[in-house]
């Protein structure tokens, strides 16, 4: 990896280091969540005889958690600064420097996800492994495919963002744009309840034509053992790349227009 | 020529409402054909009301904006189409944009910079050695960027521009709402950067105080065209502005008429005259006004450049 990459990853993690007491605000709020969201699909799986959709107890405690975990590493609802500085004009002193914007943005989140794995992701899993009964894989391979999965799901995260700070070149104001990415991400993304409980015809045009699943459902059918656990990670990959390719034609395309507002 | 521009055009489409649902269509150049050519090495003002398109032109050059028309080249390399290549080549600071990372220690940002200009290690400590005692760093280059004062932070963005070695550096009001001593600070710095040759510096700035200190030849747009290209010298000889003298009287003004000079006002009873030299030295004019008037004080006052500029703006 180039020097510069690793420098903006590393300048990204510490840049949110930095904010402690939103990090323990964050991580405190994401258990209290889970302890709800646990309580309600248990609930649920009891009344249903056992079983939710195919998903046992343990299995469900392994989706809450993991995806209360992962909330903060793809900052699903969080936009990236670019938005911003875009609408400030800010934006020329990205583009004064030799690098491409969208890989400072890319490398710099990363950073901040590394930053979210430690603290927002670690604890939830461990509250989640201390209150409750977790699935756990038994093969070692599928712990690292869960963490390749979640360094995808936090690519696509990012395209997703990224892309939605890239319409400020036209909109100037992207709150509706962030409020709907806000909303398709996290329903589609499997955040509130299992896609499985949705009807087939939804779920095929969710998986096969969205990348929301990629952001968290996907990973935690990898850690559940749903599916096989290489075709899921293949089509997160297919995902990112995609994103990413359409961040790079759009800013391509954005820049040419670029009207740098205020002078 | 380092920077060299020709016929550089830069238009914008502004919509105007004309009914309730209706707008127009209105183009706007804010850069109406610029021709500029500029040396290794110089230092130059380039200055002109809000809106004459200054930072537009700058951001032409510097790659970020593409011209409607005309053709430009910095470096010897097309701005827009070698906009990384160029980058490397640069450096510039925006007043009123920081390129700092805000969250940040200030030596944070300048690592961060070596990485994504790839400096070599050493260039790199020496450039930041040199910056670091021109302008004082020391004492708050471990703070965030977000806690620095205005004028910390614009000795972090100079020192950050010049970190990579920069062949050209364009400035846009790198002293807007700086303090006297701040804006002394900078000023001394860009001349060392300038005498010791590292960079042809390109500045633009409101501050006209900025461009007496610092710059030779200024060139002054407005409403997107070049308006003026030479020395100030030149500027105040094009606009007839006229040193002054200044004479404080022990009697009244006797109303006379001395060669090379021409009695502008009579001031505080007759008892103060203001002569602007008109083809005499200031030795002559003295000399006559002493052996006609009795003196009690007097001064020479150099011409403003404000008011030369204010009559260029208002197109006097």
């Amino acid at each position: 990896m180039p020097r510069a990459s690793w420098a903006l990853i590393t300048a990204g993690f510490r840049r949110y280091a930095t904010y402690r007491q939103a990090t323990f605000a964050g991580t405190f709020t994401n258990i209290v969540f889970g302890f709800l969201r646990c309580y309600i699909m248990l609930s649920v799986a009891a009344s249903a005889g056992g079983l939710l959709r195919g998903y046992d107890s343990a299995q469900l405690v392994t989706y809450v958690w993991l995806g209360q975990g992962m909330l903060a590493v793809v900052n699903m609802w969080v936009p990236l600064d670019i938005a911003e500085r875009v609408r400030t004009g800010d934006v020329v002193t990205d583009l004064f420097r030799p690098i491409n914007p969208l890989w400072t943005y890319l490398w710099t989140d990363i950073g901040r996800a590394g930053f979210a794995m430690l603290t927002r992701f670690t604890v939830p899993i461990a509250a989640g492994l201390v209150f409750f009964e977790m699935h756990l894989p038994r093969n070692p391979l599928t712990y690292a495919l869960v963490v390749l999965s979640i360094v995808a799901a936090a690519v696509v995260g990012f395209g997703g963002r990224y892309l939605i700070g890239l319409t400020a070149f036209w909109l100037l104001d992207t709150r509706g744009a962030v409020a709907a990415w806000g909303m398709l991400s996290t329903v589609g993304s499997g955040l509130y309840f299992p896609l499985t409980v949705l009807p087939e015809w939804l779920r095929v045009v969710l998986w096969v034509g969205t990348p929301f699943p990629s952001l968290l459902q996907a990973t935690a059918d990898i850690a559940v053992g749903r599916g096989d656990p290489l075709l899921i990670l293949a089509g997160q990959v297919f995902w990112a790349v995609v994103l990413l390719a359409l961040c790079g034609a759009v800013q391509r395309r954005a820049t040419r227009k670029l009207v740098v507002q205020g002078g | 020529m380092i920077i060299e521009a020709t016929g550089l055009r830069k238009d914008f489409t502004v919509r105007r409402k004309v009914g309730r649902f209706r707008r127009e269509k209105h183009v706007v150049s804010a850069v109406d054909g610029v021709d500029l050519a500029i040396g290794r090495g110089e230092i130059l003002g380039y200055i002109g009301p809000n809106g004459a398109g200054k930072s537009t032109t700058l951001k032409m050059l510097t790659g970020v904006l593409t011209p409607s028309a005309g053709r430009a080249r910095v470096c010897g390399l097309e701005p827009v189409a070698q906009r990384v290549t160029l980058a490397r080549r640069i450096g510039v600071v925006f007043g009123q944009r920081s390129q700092l990372w805000w969250d940040l220690p200030l030596a944070e940002s300048f690592s961060l910079l070596r990485h994504i200009y790839k400096v070599p290690a050493a260039d790199h400590a020496a450039r930041l050695k040199r910056c670091t005692a021109l302008l004082g760093l020391d004492e708050f280059a471990q703070t965030p960027v977000r806690q620095l004062s205005l004028g910390q932070r614009m000795r972090g963005e100079l020192t950050a521009a010049l970190l990579h070695g920069p062949e050209v550096l364009f400035l846009d009001e790198p002293t807007i709402g700086l303090d006297v001593l701040s804006k002394q600070a900078v000023r001394e710095f860009l001349a060392e950067v300038h005498a010791a040759g590292e960079a042809t510096i390109v500045l633009t700035t409101h501050d006209l105080a900025d461009i007496e200190k610092l710059c030779r030849r200024l060139v002054v747009i407005d409403h997107g065209r070049v308006v003026h290209d030479g020395s100030l010298d030149e500027l105040h000889a094009r606009y007839g502005s006229r040193r002054e003298i200044v004479a404080d009287l022990d009697a009244a003004w006797p109303g006379l008429t001395l060669p090379g000079a021409q009695v502008t006002a009579v001031e505080n009873d007759g008892r103060r005259v203001r002569l602007a030299l008109d083809g005499a030295t200031a030795g002559e004019v003295v000399a006559a006004l002493a052996q006609a008037v009795p003196l009690r004080d007097l001064s020479v006052q150099e011409p403003e450049i404000e008011d030369v500029i204010a009559r260029l703006y208002r197109r006097d």
